[in-house]
């Protein structure tokens, strides 16, 4: 697949320059060549008002992927608890076996958690295959690498879907690169291609400044990470039943290279806002850390939780943690109360799921404005005593 | 003791702007800078060399030609010997192929003991380089790495989790991709520079100069393809009070209320 500029039929107007997100496209005397930066996204192929650019498909080979089948979701487990996001997997992956008539299987991995599988049935599994091995009791990349690579061989999904842990981001590539297919990291929507049956991988690129939807059509099975917090649980269901298979995959000591000899955890506050229902969430309008107490108190009066934009956490008003955006977390509360945050398009990426928006500024201009359900232009230190007060005069 | 480093040129996305009319990425005056992650991976491999005068710190990095850029900074901080891929049919590539032509890369370079990379750059934000070459490499990866000890063909890491670490051994060879609580990366020294402007030049690599398939690199090999790009629809456009605040807290209660959301 490539782009290409039909040199008779470019006229030199620069269009598709302008429009290129990857700075792609040259002038070459008076025509727009394109250069190496292309990732063949088609945006100038329908900016161009000439027909001067089009897109050859024809290189693609076909291989025979009709043997895949299925919707795969790794249901990561550390010491014996299935991590959150594998639900959120099971979630969204339901919708997506749905969509292509297909089984929705959960792949568990481990030393003595076949337990784990009745679970992961009841939050939307059709099949849980489990691979038990005392040598797979820690993670480790090459242990779980090719149990898992054993697996798909056998049983051909054609769609694997991995949360974007810290584990998961290891795991994924590694796979994809011995099973020899392509993988899209930290996808926000996913959704199936009625047509072809592909799987549409949607994510930010460029630090959230852009969206790419990512396909991966000539290869299976199609791999994707998604992260924590951003999918909806399958609502559960203790009714349901499914298939518990275990698989024997081979594996000795030598193959796992890295020992783990210690695991230490730190104590955390204990709070994810990634699920809170209702967030309050400070910026650089506050001014000062001590802004964040009077949040807090709003965030009480809603019974939820405070959370800051990457400006107040880079000065250290609130922790990293408590970062909603881009390089911080996914938020999907009912209600999210931006105080005193423009709305830099990266913090905005953060909050795209949530139901209701109130942004309160002193700036009629912030750009918060344009996409907030109701903004309320006025100072944050005037604007919130008087929510606290009206929210706790109606309970 | 040999290490290899991998480095990636950047645009500084924090500068990345979209234009509000076009809604295309503005991308004049953007900086380009060496990946943040990365350059804790060079920091590790110089404080090896600190530690060990032998040790050989080769840098490398796949880009078009002024990529070579990102390779004088890292000679300027201490590299030993620095390499570019370079070639149009390198262009495009998704982390398959990339990691297929870095992988080619360092076998042509040959001996090593240790590779570093970043955990992942920011602007793609994947993760999926490092360990796809240790792959193909058929070596031993930790990745997120926040503590480095080396004694002899033995390393020992700590490997940052969410809820804390994992304290990891391997042998060498082996692939550790390093985040940004690793180190603090050193500046460039005024001999480095000068080494990088006089002594230690950057070797362009070609297709035809690594062991590679001219059909497992760039585009064409990639599995993945962006099918379409698009800047972040904004919500609908919504209320905005600009009166009196206590009035705006009512309105907005009200209709909050009504749709049972508190």
């Amino acid at each position: 697949m490539a782009i290409y500029v039909k040199p008779e039929l470019c006229k030199g107007c620069k269009i598709c320059i302008s429009k290129c997100p990857f700075d792609a496209i040259d002038m070459e005397g008076k025509v727009a060549v394109i250069n190496e930066k292309c990732t063949a996204c088609g945006t100038c192929v329908d900016a161009c008002p000439f027909k001067a650019i089009i897109r050859d498909d024809s290189g693609a080979v076909k291989k025979d992927l009709s043997k895949y089948k299925g919707v795969w979701v790794f249901a990561e487990q550390r010491q014996g608890a299935v991590m959150p996001v594998a639900f959120e997997l099971l979630g969204e992956g339901r919708k997506l076996a749905e969509s292509l008539d297909v089984e929705l299987a959960a792949v568990l991995v481990g030393d003595k958690i076949e337990g784990l599988a009745r679970d992961l049935i009841h939050h939307g599994a059709d099949k849980v295959y489990v691979i038990e091995n005392e040598l797979l009791k820690n993670f480790s990349t090459d242990g779980y690498t090719k149990v898992i690579d054993q697996l798909i061989g056998e049983y051909m999904p054609e769609l694997v879907l991995f949360g974007a842990t810290h584990i998961g981001r290891d795991l994924a590539p590694r796979l994809a690169a011995r099973v020899d297919t392509g993988l899209t990291a930290d996808c926000t929507k996913l959704e199936i291609d009625p047509e072809t049956r592909n799987l549409m991988q949607t994510r930010p690129a460029f630090g959230g400044n852009l969206m790419a939807t990512i396909v991966c059509p000539n290869h299976r099975p199609q791999m994707s990470t998604v992260r924590p917090g951003v999918m909806e649980k399958f609502k559960t269901d203790t009714a349901r039943t499914g298939e518990i298979i275990k698989f024997n995959a081979e594996i000795s000591k030598e193959d796992v290279r890295t020992e783990v000899v210690d695991l230490v955890k730190i104590a955390k506050a204990g709070i994810d806002i990634s699920h809170a229902q209702f967030i309050v969430a400070g910026g650089r309008g506050l001014k000062k850390a001590e802004g964040f107490d009077l949040l807090r108190k709003l965030a009480d009066a809603l019974g939820g939780e405070v959370a800051g934009s990457r400006a107040a956490v880079d000065a250290g008003w609130i922790g990293k943690d408590f970062q909603v955006g881009q390089t911080g977390k996914s938020v999907k509360p009912l209600i999210y109360i931006a105080c005193g945050i423009s709305g830099a398009i990266q913090h905005m990426a953060g909050i795209q799921k949530a139901d209701v928006v109130i942004a309160i500024n002193r700036d009629p201009e912030a750009l918060i404005f344009k996409s907030a359900d109701y903004g309320i232009v006025g100072d944050l230190y005037d604007v919130v005593p008087k929510m606290i007060d009206e929210i706790n005069s109606r309970k | 003791m040999k290490v290899i480093v991998c480095v990636k040129q950047v645009p500084d996305t924090n500068e990345v702007r979209i234009d509000p009319v076009k809604g295309t990425l503005i991308r004049e005056g953007v900086p380009s800078i060496m990946n943040p992650d990365d350059k804790n991976a060079l920091e590790a491999a110089l404080a090896l060399k600190d530690k060990d005068s032998s040790v050989h710190v080769t840098v490398l990095t796949m880009g078009p030609p002024q990529a070579a850029e990102v390779l004088e900074e890292c000679i300027a901080m201490g590299a030993d010997e620095a390499f570019l891929l370079s070639d149009r049919a390198f262009g495009g590539a998704d982390t398959w192929a990339t990691s297929n032509t870095i992988a080619a890369a360092i076998r042509k370079i040959g001996d090593y003991d240790i590779i570093f990379a970043g955990r992942q750059a920011i602007d793609g934000d994947t993760a999926q380089v490092g360990p796809q070459i240790a792959e193909r490499l058929g070596i031993a990866q930790v990745t997120y790495v926040q503590k480095i000890e080396a004694e002899g063909n033995e390393i020992t890491v700590q490997r940052a989790l969410e809820d804390g670490y994992e304290v990891i051994k391997a042998n060498t060879p082996v692939l550790l991709t390093a985040i940004e609580t690793l180190n603090h990366p050193r500046y460039m020294t005024v001999w480095g520079i000068v080494e990088a402007c006089r002594n230690k030049e950057t070797k362009v690599w070609g297709i035809n100069d690594i062991d590679v398939d001219p059909k497992d690199v760039g585009l064409k090999a990639s599995p993945t393809q962006v099918k379409k790009t698009f800047t972040p629809s904004p919500k609908g456009k919504g209320v905005v009070f600009a009166g009196d605040a206590k009035e705006a807290v009512d309105t907005i209660l009200d209709e909050l209320k009504a749709k049972h959301l508190i």
